[in-house]
């Protein structure tokens, strides 16, 4: 029903998040197109109304993961979500992405987010060159199969938006950190899983989880975290 | 800070332990519970059971006892996320809690005994 009412009606009524932490939602009215993303509202809105509305994309289609925002209350990659999907009688509310400071309007600053996965030892370990032999790791291990789940994120920061457990504790490493530890966890190559072990088997790390599952609810990617933080609980000693 | 996450990773391991332990204690207590009120609930037919009974006393004393530690170390985590208080004051509600808890969990064990 809700569809059949976006699809007929010419207009988009849209309220964007402006300002930045203090700030206030401004209410737009966009031409309705066929197929038309949440991105397209967006761009429509500073390309023909207020060329003042600032936010953030890259490549439009599902890879970069740089245009997620909040719409309708649920974070979302915008370039890859219909408007026939998402409003709610003809009716579109965007803002920033939540647990992150706002820069400016539905722009937030990234930094504290990978800032984490730093401090989570998101970095590969090894010690090898170029000049050793390749690794050999086998397609069906057990370890390899459970880097195929968690590899494919690409940082779009929609599960540690929507984790309740990153908004009542700011120094939780959150669901993207945790689930890079647990890939390299699993990587029989990397030489620095006792350092990452220490950093992520806290109070600050693996242990706040309370399995929510909001993180896996809402991956674009179709991943989850929640099983990646649950495998790290396990290598917990 | 390595002991900090050493004292976390013992709490949290300590609050699952104690989590299977409950589960069994619960299923034993739930199951007393309702066997025992099949023909109507009396104060006399509790005090029967338990009085003089020391596999009864050791079975609340275990339960009295992972109780002590399961609780606190769950409102320490709730205590930490809601209020943002800091660490020495939800150790210290905490403690207060546990201790609580064990005051009157092995008063009432031992009070059932010796009735």
């Amino acid at each position: 029903m809700t569809q059949a009412i976006a699809t007929e009606a010419s207009v988009v009524k849209v309220r964007v998040w402006r300002g930045k932490e203090q700030g206030e939602y401004q209410a737009y009215e966009v031409p309705r197109q066929p197929s038309q993303t949440v991105l397209d509202i967006v761009t429509y809105i500073q390309r023909e109304i207020d060329p003042s509305l600032s936010y953030r994309f890259a490549c439009r289609v599902g890879v970069c993961g740089s245009c997620a925002m909040v719409v309708n209350g649920q974070a979302r990659w915008t370039c890859r979500t219909h408007v026939d999907k998402v409003a709610q009688d003809g009716e579109i509310e965007i803002a920033p992405l939540r647990n992150l400071p706002v820069v400016k309007d539905l722009v937030t600053d990234m930094a504290p987010f990978f800032d984490k996965w730093a401090k989570a030892k998101g970095q590969f370990q090894g010690d090898t060159t170029r000049h050793d032999e390749f690794a050999r790791v086998e397609p069906e291990s057990k370890q390899r199969q459970a880097v195929d789940l968690a590899i494919e994120c690409i940082g779009c920061g929609v599960c540690y938006s929507s984790c309740d457990v990153v908004s009542w504790r700011p120094d939780y490493l959150g669901p993207a950190a945790l689930n890079r530890a647990w890939t390299l966890m699993n990587d029989v190559r990397d030489t620095g899983k006792e350092d990452r072990l220490e950093a992520v088997g806290n109070d600050a790390g693996c242990l706040a989880c309370h399995t929510h599952t909001s993180c896996t609810e809402l991956c674009p990617k179709q991943l989850s975290p929640t099983a990646s933080i649950a495998g790290l609980k396990r290598m917990v000693r | 800070m390595p002991g900090t996450s050493t004292l976390e990773r013992r709490l949290f391991r300590l609050q699952r332990l104690s989590a299977m332990v409950l589960a069994v204690c619960l299923v034993v207590h739930l199951i007393t519970m309702i066997l025992a009120v099949q023909g109507g609930l009396t104060a006399a037919e509790i005090l029967a059971r338990t009085r003089d009974n020391t596999a009864w006393l050791a079975f609340y004393l275990a339960f009295v006892l992972m109780v002590t530690l399961h609780v606190p170390i769950g409102l320490r985590n709730i205590l930490r996320e809601l209020t943002g208080w800091p660490t020495s004051r939800v150790n210290l509600a905490s403690l207060f809690a546990g201790f609580v808890l064990l005051t009157f969990g092995l008063r009432a064990a031992w009070a059932v005994f010796l009735a």
